[in-house]
């Protein structure tokens, strides 16, 4: 069981995050938690000095945090894409298509289960942020 | 009928063996009931008040003979021996054990069949209309969109875990047959001024305890951009749809809220960016889809001619059968409304025999429509009388389409723990009070829906006459409404005033009905009548 996941090679970022409204305030930091509602949108003037962006998942069942990440990576940030909160294994591979690259679940998660999660589905029906090939590319070339 | 290629097939297969160690996972106590019960939703899997239900979802209601034979099977072996056909064009099974229920889901895939996302708060089974394809006043059929947008919808990471559950409906007629307005998302297809197909997009539609009439917000998306467009309208409504409240969750809220035209700038300005974004899959694609969709060998020296010397029969012809585009072929309607029965039930045999009837007489196709009846979508004129023979020996030529006995009724208290009111009961009450097919077919076109609870399955708000089941001081209560249309000429229906008892209700419908023909004109469906003459002169005549 692992409480922590990174599917990166670089190190790890070691600054912590702060909330969204104290990192728009300051004109260095580099690390940054979003909150369910906020608008990942805020931080899109910033990507290029982001090298940790955290979202908070406060329910699993609450999906903002889907469309947050896409934004984010659809709009050419490369750095760590962390999901905390309420982050369980059934809910991994759909977040990482949406461009999750890092999990700080609440609570541990199975290792081995989450790579069979992982590696579950050959094939995917959409164009998302992790690049995969959808189907029709496949049938189309 | 569109068929999977391998890539299809991998999908529903990996899901399968994906649910079996989720349930295993379950009964063995490693996923809590909480944690458990999105990911049975997610594949069709509810508990109800005595037992688990499983909804199969058959997109855009269209299924071959054998997927057909499939779902009598499932009833047979794993239920009590039939099913419910369901507003949404799919079946349910109301007796399922948890522990058989990854082996239906193998069962299903066997025949290219799921239960992906009927249920939950994700994108459900799109549909359609049920003539697609067979009638003469679409400018397309429609499934091949609906196929397309199957397809980018199943296993959709960003939109699983919506606010809310999300319905779409594709037609391409003028002639709504499936409600499309009161659709999450509705698609209408049209063709602009260079003659190229496009979908005309209405949003924030839907029944529910808030009901709402979609209103259009663009009307025109290109084939070539109709991904990216729902995608739009989809993230705007998980970023910003309520959460707070899941009575307010819908989309037809957030459009309310906003403000039509305040959420079309939003979709706007998302497609402007996700349009980049290479989201679409090419015009190709949807191309191959069609393929399968193309029509069934017809005989084009088919006669047209019909002999409607038996009377019964002509009946029948008369109230079930739709005009064909192909001369000297016909699409027949089974009602699944047989004097005192439930709306939509169908035995294993039933379903069996129906299956057969589409290899024999359709071309391997049938379909399921949003008013819970069947459709052979092809028959040849010539093989009408011999199909209505044999269904007839099943109980299955109720000549009763579109009229009071063909009602949707939801399952309501007996079934479902979300109801306050029995609605089958009282369903088969009415159909027993107006059993008398002469004067059913007096009243005419007349669509009665009966929903237990204020969630609206039963589809009370689209009804000409609606009932809504509630509970007043623990007894069951059933309000009347009048006025409403899922049609082309979409209105939502109106309480007349305080509920009535069960057989008080009934009392009134008659009453309402009996208005209705003293004070029609000519040509006038109750509907008309009810809409030219105005409720307060109805609720006169049930109040005094």
């Amino acid at each position: 069981m692992v409480d922590a996941i990174r599917l990166r090679d670089d190190d790890v970022h070691e600054e912590p995050a702060v909330s969204l409204d104290s990192f728009l305030d300051q004109a260095n930091a580099t690390a940054v938690r979003i909150e369910a509602g906020e608008d990942a949108r805020q931080l899109l003037p910033f990507l290029d000095r982001l090298s940790l962006i955290e979202i908070d998942f406060p329910v699993f069942g609450d999906g903002r945090g889907y469309s947050a990440a896409q934004i984010l990576r659809e709009s050419g940030y490369t750095g760590e894409l962390r999901a905390s909160g309420d982050v369980l294994l059934d809910q991994l591979a759909y977040m990482r298509r949406c461009g999750f690259d890092a999990f700080a679940p609440d609570s541990p998660i199975n290792f081995e289960l989450m790579q069979q999660a992982f590696s579950r589905y050959d094939h995917v029906y959409q164009a998302t942020s992790d690049q995969r090939g959808p189907i029709w590319r496949l049938r189309h070339g | 009928m569109y068929q999977y290629d391998q890539y299809d097939q991998k999908m529903v297969d990996t899901r399968v063996e994906e649910f079996r160690d989720q349930v295993k996972r379950r009964l063995a106590g490693d996923l809590t009931e909480d944690q458990f019960k999105p990911l049975r939703l997610m594949n069709g899997l509810y508990l109800q008040l005595h037992a688990y239900m499983l909804r199969v979802a058959v997109p855009y209601g269209t299924m071959s003979g054998k997927q057909m034979r499939m779902l009598g099977h499932i009833a047979r072996k794993y239920d009590r021996d039939y099913g419910h056909f369901t507003t949404r064009q799919n079946i349910q099974y109301n007796w399922i054990k948890l522990e058989d229920a990854p082996d239906i889901l193998a069962d299903l895939a066997s025949v290219e069949m799921h239960a992906i996302q009927t249920s939950g708060n994700c994108i459900r089974n799109i549909s359609s209309d049920q003539f697609a394809g067979a009638t003469a006043d679409e400018i397309a059929d429609p499934r091949p969109w609906a196929e397309l947008l199957r397809q980018w919808s199943s296993f959709h990471p960003e939109f699983s875990y919506l606010p809310r559950k999300f319905k779409f409906a594709v037609i391409a007629s003028d002639t709504d047959r499936a409600a499309m307005r009161l659709h999450d998302i509705g698609i209408q297809l049209v063709l602009n001024e260079a003659g190229e197909l496009g979908a005309k997009f209405f949003v924030g539609g839907g029944m529910g305890r808030t009901p709402m009439i979609a209103p259009e917000i663009r009307n025109f998306v290109p084939a070539d951009e109709l991904i990216s467009y729902a995608e739009a309208c989809l993230r705007v409504y998980n970023r910003y749809g309520r959460r707070d409240n899941k009575y307010k969750a819908r989309i037809k809220i957030l459009v309310h809220e906003l403000g039509k035209d305040e959420y079309t700038r939003q979709v706007e300005e998302e497609f402007a960016h996700m349009n980049q974004l290479g989201l679409n899959p090419p015009v190709e694609e949807l191309a191959r889809i069609t393929q399968y969709f193309q029509d069934p060998p017809f005989d084009k020296q088919a006669s047209d001619d019909l002999n409607l010397s038996d009377p019964d029969f002509a009946l029948w012809v008369d109230q079930n059968i739709a005009k064909h585009k192909q001369p000297g072929y016909a699409i027949a309607t089974i009602s699944l409304k047989p004097r005192g029965g439930i709306p939509g039930d169908a035995s294993s045999a039933q379903i069996d025999l129906m299956a057969d009837l589409a290899e024999q007489y359709s071309f391997d196709e049938l379909r399921v429509t949003h008013s819970q009846n069947i459709v052979l979508p092809h028959v040849r004129k010539s093989d009408l009388y011999a199909l209505w023979q044999t269904l007839d020996e099943a109980g299955l030529a109720p000549a009763n389409l579109d009229l009071i006995t063909d009602s949707i009724a939801c399952p309501g208290l007996d079934y479902c723990s979300l109801a306050n009111a029995r609605s089958i009961p009282l369903a088969q009450k009415i159909s027993e009070r107006f059993a008398d097919l002469g004067r059913q077919r007096e009243l005419g076109e007349l669509k009665l829906k009966i929903s237990g609870c204020i969630n609206a399955c039963g589809h009370h708000h689209a009804g000409h006459i609606g009932i809504l089941g509630v509970d007043r001081k623990g007894t069951e209560n059933y309000q009347l409404l009048l006025g409403g249309s899922g049609a082309e000429d979409a209105s939502l229906a109106k309480i007349t005033g305080p509920g009535f008892t069960e057989d008080g209700v009934i009392d009134a419908i008659e009453t309402v009905t009996d208005l209705y023909l003293e004070q029609r004109e000519d040509g006038e469906r109750f509907i008309d009548t009810y809409r030219r003459v105005g409720m307060a002169r109805f609720k006169e005549a049930i109040y005094g």
